[in-house]
This record gives C-alpha cells, structure tokens and sequence, in this order.
C-alpha cells in the first residue's frame, strides 16, 4: 500500500441521540445499555465500528480495496463482484511463507481489515492482524433514563388473532443523550502491518462524522455526530500520554437542575493547552 | 535484575479471560503476567529483549460488570484467501446476521495496576543491543507517554493508560492474604512454528494486593 500514515493519532468523538435506543443490550430485552454502577449509558466499540464498515461499504460500493470483510445483509449481491484482481500479487516465492502473502492480500483488499485488523486462522495458522484504530466504550456524560414506549398496531400477524384487532408492541428509547467515545491509531501497526494510509485515514474520519447519517432507522430516533476533535502527534510514537490529551475535552452540563434534553444543554470546552509535538485538529 | 520499572496502569475495564471460560468470556480476577507482558511489549520491545514480570500490585477493589454483545463466530480460512489469490471466483467476506452468535462477557471495572518488571537479552542480541540501551528507551517512552501500539487490558476495547511510576507505589485496596487459584501465567512458545505454544499455569497469591510472580511460581508450575 502507497504512503501508511506516518503519525500517531488519538480522537475524541461526541455523538447524541434523541427518543432512540443508540445501542440495544441483549441481555436486557434491548433496553439502552447502562452501566449498572453508574447509570451512564454505553455504546460498544463494535456497534460504532459496525457503522464504520456500512459508511464504507455504502461509499465505497465495489471499489477494489475498499471492500468490507464482515457484512451485515445481504451476501447474495456478493456473488456478482468481480474476481479478485490477482494482477497485484507478486508471483508465488519459495522463501516466504505463504500465511504472509495472505495477510498483506486481506489487508490490501479490505478496508476492515486494513483499520481494525481481523482474526484469520485455520489448521494452518494465518494469525490475526492487529489493526492501528482502536476504539473503546463509547459512554454518556450523564446517567441515563431509558424510557418504555408502547406502541400498538392496527394490524394482526395471525389469522387467529383477527379479533384483538391490534397488536402492542415496546420500543426503548432515550429522551437525550450525549455520548463521549474515545480511540487511538497506531501508526507503526499502520506502517508495519496493515498497510492503513493517508487516504484511508481521511476516510475513516469521514466516516466518524457521517456514518450516522446513514443509520436511521425506527429504533434509532435521531442520532448524529456532534464533535470530532483529533489529536495528531507530531512523530510514530507520539509525543504524549493520551489521557492528558483526552482530559483536554470537558464537557459540562448547563441546564441546571433539569435533564438535558439538547446538544445546547451542554458546554464543550476544549482546552489549546496543547503539549509539543501534538496539534489539535476538531474535524466537526 | 538491576533496571527494573514500574509502570502504572489503569482502565475503565478489563477482561483477562480465564482459557476454560472462552465462549462466554469470563475474566480473572486480577490481570495475568501474560497480559501485563503485553503491555509493556506494546510500549517497547525488540526481538533483543524478553520482558519479565516480577511483581503485580492490585491497587483497587476488585469488581465485575457483566456486558453481552453480539459478536462473529467464525474466523477467516486461510484455503480461501488463497484461492482468492490465485484469481479464483470466492465469497471472502463474512455475514454477520448469519455467523452471528450472542455472548455475554464478565468484565472487570476500574482497575489499576502496578507492574514491576524487567527484561532480559535474548539470544538475539547482537554486539550493539546492550541492556542499558533498551533500558533507556523503554523509560523514555513510559515516561512520555510513547507506545508502538496503545497498549490494552486483555481485550482491544479496553485501552491501558500507563504511567511510569518515579515515587513509592501506592497502596493497594487489599490487607493480608488472599488466594486466587491457579492462574495463566504464561504461553512458552517454541522455537520451531509448527508445535503450538505451551500454556503455563501458577497459583496466583496476593499478599497485601501484592503478587509476587516469581516467588508464586516457584511453588509449582503447571503446564
């Protein structure tokens, strides 16, 4: 891959919801997810890199190196993609092995592998390729309060039940919240594994920013980004430890007693107390 | 023995998955010597240098949370991509509705650790690989915050901040004695590629929210 990115980076991303569930938790008849110590709402790395994946595969349909690795939906569309370009490939050498040449296909030839590396092993084993982005628990800023909402329908599923003549149905929902999610990127993961460059990385911002955009759905009410604050260190290893870059960002509460019920609810206060050797870039 | 370090780390949460608890992962009470290595291989390492962990503080409360996600039961074959490499007409990507399997995880909240370790030179050392060399940059980087990757607690999702400790260690949560049972301490690779690494084991005790590995191992390790 042309130019792997040079720089090791660190993000803040701030996302909010109103009357949605951002992420369902199985184990509790998919309420919002909490967190029972503290009553903070949760959002798992893997459902914001769930919409990492469909931004995309949504944008960049059928362009080759750029496909998605774990899919959601329909597989069938698949089966019409062109072969595999096996133009790229150096022609088979005895000295390596071959485990090698398969992870450096994977990774040229997908995105997701490429950001977020992927397991690959059988009885010949492939390894797993450590991806440079990392991301961890998204969580809210206040406790959350999750809200039961029934619904009903003027329409039956069953034959029998024709004389209900309606159905009930629950959706969860969240008035508002605020989400704070925080990730790192490795720039020598990127260099000497992956392959993850340039373009690549301004995609993946991209995708931070908009990939709500495109995830509307009943359940999900109003989602977007609302702050993407990058931190790019000047050097491969960086400059600085990353949870003093992430304390630069405070976010503070301004409606008083009552609950936030807006983005303006809130202050962002990001400080330009910035060490050496890391710029602050806020991409929204 | 004479350039040890001790780093501090901390994370919101943790999960050292106990290896006969996998499918649902279910965490050890304490992180492993094994993941701790990880750690500090994620700051620094070269194949001149091998990390040991001496001791491990506990500094707080242990305390669990339990979390379900859905997650991907397969993994890649490596059959296919070859195919795929060889221009052949292949379905390599994975659905996830349909290879899709609830699993619930038992993690651990608010933990920190202090990790006293050293390294030794391995067999790869060359003439220029002296171990005050490596010591120094490895101080460098814990000092200033530098990593080759943003190390974890057991999992990618869980990010360690470390910070290297100048001062005394701060005290731990735990009094007196406690045991913890037999723990993963480590995997003994092999030399050659083809046998598969070697899980060892060894009775993880605390004292004072204090494990000190090498002594705990002496009392037996099982593998």
């Amino acid at each position: 891959m042309s130019n792997p990115i040079k720089n090791r980076y660190e993000f803040v991303l701030l996302f909010d919801v109103e009357n949605g569930n951002p992420n369902g938790d199985p184990d509790m008849g998919n309420m919002p997810r909490v967190d029972p110590q503290t009553g903070h709402g949760i959002v798992t790395d893997v459902c914001l890199k769930r919409k990492v994946r469909d931004f995309i595969d949504m944008v960049k349909t059928g362009e080759p190196g750029y496909d998605i690795y774990v899919k959601s939906g329909a597989i069938l569309n698949l089966q019409n993609k062109k072969a595999y370009d096996s133009l790229g490939i150096e022609p088979k050498g005895k000295k390596d092995s071959p485990d090698v040449r398969a992870t450096e296909f994977m990774c040229k030839n997908f995105f997701d592998i490429r950001t977020f590396g992927a397991v690959m092993s059988t009885d010949v084993n492939c390894g797993q390729v450590r991806g440079p982005v990392q991301i961890n628990f998204g969580r809210s800023i206040d406790p959350i309060f999750q809200q039961e909402v029934t619904v009903t329908r003027l329409a039956v599923t069953k034959e029998e039940d024709i004389k209900k003549g309606q159905t009930m149905g629950k959706k969860q929902i969240l008035p508002y919240a605020l989400y704070r999610t925080e990730g790192y990127i490795s720039a020598n993961l990127a260099n000497k594994t992956t392959g993850f460059n340039e373009d690549d990385l301004e995609l993946f911002w991209d995708s931070l920013v908009n990939m709500f955009e495109h995830d509307h759905s009943a359940a999900r009410g109003k989602m977007s980004a609302r702050k993407l604050i990058v931190f790019k260190h000047a050097t491969e290893l960086g400059s600085c430890q990353a949870h003093k870059l992430f304390d630069l960002v405070k976010i503070n509460k301004n409606s008083g007693d009552l609950p936030p019920r807006s983005f303006s609810d809130y202050d962002i206060e990001i400080s330009q107390d910035v060490p050496d050797g890391v710029e602050l870039i806020e991409k929204l | 023995m004479g350039f040890g370090f001790r780093l501090k780390v901390w994370g919101d949460y943790a999960c050292f998955t106990r290896p006969e608890m996998k499918v649902e992962r279910v965490s050890y009470d304490v992180i492993t010597p094994s993941a701790a290595r990880g750690i500090l291989e994620a700051i620094y390492w070269k194949p001149a240098i091998s990390w040991k962990i001496d001791k491990i503080h506990i500094l707080n409360q242990i305390k669990f949370d339990n979390i379900r996600r859905n997650e991907v039961l397969g993994t890649i074959p490596v059959s296919k991509i070859q195919k795929a490499m060889n221009g052949e007409e292949v379905e390599l990507c994975q659905d996830a509705n349909q290879d899709r399997a609830q699993r619930a995880s038992l993690l651990l909240r608010d933990v920190c650790y202090c990790i006293e370790a050293h390294f030794e030179m391995t067999k790869k050392a060359g003439s220029d690989d002296t171990p005050e060399k490596h010591y120094n940059v490895a101080l460098r980087r814990m000092r200033k915050g530098q990593c080759y990757h943003y190390p974890y607690l057991g999992c990618r999702e869980f990010p360690a901040h470390f910070e290297y400790i100048e001062g005394d260690i701060p005290c731990s949560y735990y009094s007196g004695e406690r045991d913890l049972g037999f723990m993963l301490w480590d995997l003994e690779f092999s030399e050659d590629p083809k046998v598969e690494a070697k899980p060892v084991f060894y009775r993880a005790c605390m004292s004072d929210g204090i494990i000190d590995v090498e002594k705990c191992l002496c009392y037996g390790g099982l593998s």
